[in-house]
């Protein structure tokens, strides 16, 4: 790549202009269109979000310690549970990687100043806050009690709930997912420097790419769908509800056209960040770049042919059973692929174990137990035994925390430097990505065997000899929630106190290394990029020896 | 916000962009995209139609013979006129007409405030019969309207064909099913038409103050696609809702 930064290497008399501190007033950032402070904006957003869902965890693993808990009312807990996963998925896990890593990474990595409709993306996060808001004060004020899947009839008729006002935060929400993926497709098509073909993007863009497919053209569905449960509801007209000749399997099949691929949201960004992440730790080129790339379209476009398996039990006919279950297997294909190429790459690379690369590791591991069990699950007859079970709420657990959010993690510390131009204290953040995986593994593996032994979901009275594992899986959240504060807390601390971050301190490749100063400036380029190789090319990386990487040796252990 | 245009005003590019072609391809990809979204908004309501008509054909056929076929026709030729306009419009605007741009701007404007008229009165026979989901439902009531009306020296709703329908409350529910339908995909559609005049509304101001932003084409094309969208979508519609075959 043509243009050489050398400023980071000798000490800044002044302080560069970033993006950070080019306007430190309330109204440059509420009014910003840099995709940088908006994905910033984005990351407090979610992450006050999580704190809400988590604290639902929190209160429901508490009730659980005991075999007939008297913390809390059935009422009240149906509604602890409701809240954790909307909370998670709407609020969180989705926008999670798209909207704040996505947000900063994206344009940067293709060589753009910004991303193709800046407006767009500020209403975007305009749009979440609102739709955030407003559901949240439905859970607040009284809360809702349908789950996350607002099965009807219950939610549309018979459920005295906030139901009404909790799906108009979402739906408000789900337009700020379908700009945001506008956005991405726009930019990614467009925006590329010269010389960036698509071949040539680094993999996260890819898992982006397909992850906005999926924001395009699932996302209305859903909110079409949620759209009548509230016109059912507030005039009591007969959609969806059988004693109106309404079809509640139509419901189930409109809510998991759209819910399906979205675990494919969740979880397809993670991809993207494992894929940057291992071959920059193991300093080895990808292995099979091009498998990866499609493996990710493929499951975007699968992932839209395979909800029916959330419905083996409903009533559906036996034939659309079969063939869903069937091209339920075919899905974990492209999902194989990509565990393949990332451990073949790793297959005698120089591999390095800094956190960005434990959470990596952890990722690979748990997700593909989640991928696994998620076979159990599509196989028809397992499935009927096993169906809302707590079988199921291991299996997606170990798919969207083990995965999507050890991938979340992994990606806030690989680029953490980047963002905020500062590190952070890597042996905490080891200590806390082991105790996340082992945390993470006592709570919900135990809950693999408690499906299994036929304990149902969302029921917080159990016979008492399901304690034990109850009692395990508790104690194992309890630990997981120190591998989320540990991180929270330095986070916080290296803001101000982290040694400055070199511009490139893992020697990795990519244009946000190679081209841009951590932090970036404002308009991301002082000159267009050219760029002339594949991309991971970490031999090439490695044979260097300018400025940059010498930087990185030395700016590792701190100069701020 | 012109300030943050980098170029002069005839080249109009913002500052993310590097030249006016990608400019321009940017916007063209963002909006086919939208649209792409657009479809499976109303692909929902579509899929939702399929399953209920499979199951009632009969109260489909029955609610279907409700409908004013006459108004729906004129309905979709007013439509499609804007349509043509809107063309012209997007035509003069590339060839920077601006008065002319203008002109077809007020006609499509016109034909689509016509259309929301006609579906108005539509709407309002709908309320007057009792036809309306949730709010005065009553197909039996529905029915002697009709056989009253069908006898009356001026026809306002269209006749009944003696005997064509299942007077009775058998599939009161399911009829009701079609004109849930009816009002949702016809309503978001509206709400697509109303959405397209307040941008037209936009659009005509900021010509008529020559203000630089649309002193450029592309916005202009971009308002053409959505407008040719909402055509499409009632060019399903219309032998969907109206035109059910015995
Ligand atoms: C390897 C491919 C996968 C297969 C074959 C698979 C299969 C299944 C099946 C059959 C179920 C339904 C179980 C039941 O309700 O009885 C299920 C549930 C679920 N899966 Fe997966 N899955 C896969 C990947 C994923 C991924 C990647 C995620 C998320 C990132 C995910 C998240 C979920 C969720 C959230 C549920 C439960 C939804 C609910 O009922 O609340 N799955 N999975
Ligand atoms: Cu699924």
């Amino acid at each position: 790549m043509s243009v050489t930064q050398m400023e980071n290497t000798t000490p800044e008399p002044h302080p560069r202009k970033t993006y950070l501190n080019e306007g430190n007033t309330i109204g440059s950032w509420l009014l910003t269109k840099d995709h940088k402070r908006i994905a910033i904006m984005f990351l407090i957003s979610i992450s006050l979000m999580f704190i809400v869902g988590g604290w639902a965890a929190t209160m429901i693993r508490a009730e659980l310690v005991e075999p007939q808990g008297h913390l809390m009312s059935h009422e009240t807990y149906n509604k602890m549970f409701s809240m954790h996963g909307i909370v998670m998925i709407f609020f969180f896990l989705i926008p999670s990687i798209p909207a704040v890593l996505g947000n900063f990474m994206v344009p940067i990595m293709i060589g753009a100043r910004d991303l193709a409709f800046p407006r767009l993306n500020l209403i975007s996060w305009y749009l979440y806050i609102i739709g955030a808001g407003i559901s949240l004060a439905a859970m607040l004020s009284g809360g809702v009690d349908t789950g996350w899947t607002f099965y009807t009839p219950y939610s549309s008729v018979y459920s005295n709930t906030h139901v009404t006002m909790t799906i108009v935060g979402i739906f408000i929400a789900g337009f700020s997912s379908i700009f945001t993926g506008i956005n991405f497709i726009v930019t990614i098509h467009k925006m590329r420097a010269p010389g960036l073909t698509w071949f040539r993007l680094p993999l996260f863009v890819w898992a982006i790419y397909a992850t906005s497919i999926i924001f395009l053209l699932g996302t209305p569905v859903i909110a079409i769908t949620l759209a009548l449960v509230v016109l059912e509801r507030t005039l009591h007209l007969g959609i969806f509800n059988p004693a109106y000749g309404g079809d509640p399997i139509l419901f189930q099949n409109l809510f998991w056209f759209y819910s399906h691929p979205a675990v494919y949201i969740m979880i397809l960004p993670s991809m993207g960040v494992v894929s940057e992440i291992i071959p920059c730790f193991a300093r080895k080129k990808i292995f099979g770049y091009n498998f990866i790339a499609f493996s990710s379209l493929a499951i975007a476009l699968f992932g839209f042919l395979v909800w029916g398996h959330h419905m083996f039990v409903s009533g559906q006919s036996v034939y659309s059973g079969m063939i869903f279950s069937l091209l339920s297997f075919l899905i974990a294909v492209p999902s194989a692929v990509k565990v393949f190429n990332w451990t073949a790459t790793m297959y005698k690379g120089r591999i390095s174990f800094d956190a960005p690369m434990l959470y990596a590791l952890g990722f690979i591991g748990l997700f593909t137990m989640g991928g696994l069990t998620g076979l159990y699950l599509a196989s028809l007859t397992a499935d009927v035994d096993l169906h809302d079970t707590y079988f199921v709420v291991a299996h997606f657990h170990y798919i969207m925390v083990g995965g999507a959010i050890m991938g979340f993690m992994g990606g806030m510390h690989f680029w953490w430097p980047k963002i905020t131009g500062r590190m952070y204290p890597e042996r905490w953040a080891k200590i806390a990505a082991v105790i996340t995986f082992f945390g993470f593994n006592f709570t919900f593996f135990p809950q693999f065997i408690l499906g299994y032994m036929g304990m149902p979901r969302r029921y917080h009275w159990y016979p008492p000899e399901f304690q034990t594992l109850n009692i395990l899986s508790s104690i194992g959240a309890a630990v997981l929630a120190f591998g989320y504060i540990i991180p929270a807390i330095y986070f916080i601390w290296s803001l101000k106190k982290g040694p400055k971050a070199p511009q490139n301190p893992w020697r990795a490749t990519g244009l946000e290394w190679e081209e841009v100063p951590s932090p970036p400036p404002t308009h991301n380029f002082a000159r267009l990029p050219i760029v002339e190789r594949e991309a991971y090319d970490y031999e090439w990386m490695d044979g260097r020896d300018d400025s940059l990487g010498a930087a990185s040796v030395t700016g590792g252990k701190g100069d701020g | 916000m012109s300030s943050q245009l980098v170029q002069p005003m005839e080249e109009y590019l913002w500052e993310q962009y590097e030249d006016r072609k990608q400019q321009d391809e940017s916007y063209l990809v963002g909006m086919w995209t939208f649209l792409s979204t657009e479809i499976m908004f109303f692909g929902a309501l579509f899929i939702s139609y399929a399953v209920y008509r499979y199951k009632y054909p009969e109260a489909f056929y029955a609610g279907h013979e409700y409908m004013n076929v006459a108004l729906g026709t004129i309905n979709t030729a007013v439509l499609l006129t804007s349509s043509l306009t809107m063309a012209l419009a997007v035509h003069f605007a590339q060839k920077r007409k601006r008065w002319m741009q203008i002109g077809m701007l007020v006609i499509t404007m016109f034909l689509a405030f016509g259309f929301l008229g006609i579906k108005f009165v539509e709407y309002g026979d709908k309320f007057r019969e009792h036809l309306v989901p949730g709010y005065n439902f009553e197909w039996n009531q529905a029915n002697v309207n009709r056989l009253e009306a069908s006898t009356a020296p001026i026809n306002i709703i269209p006749s009944l064909k003696a005997g064509s329908l299942p007077a009775d409350s058998a599939i009161s529910h399911d009829a009701q099913m079609y004109f849930i339908i009816y009002f949702a995909m016809t309503g978001l559609h509206a709400i697509h038409v109303i959405i397209g005049i307040l941008i037209m509304m936009v659009f005509i101001g900021m010509l008529v103050a020559n203000h630089p932003s649309v002193r450029y084409h592309m916005p202009m094309e971009m308002l053409g696609l959505y407008w040719h969208f909402v055509d499409i979508v009632w060019i399903f519609l219309y032998p969907l809702l109206y035109l059910i075959p015995r």
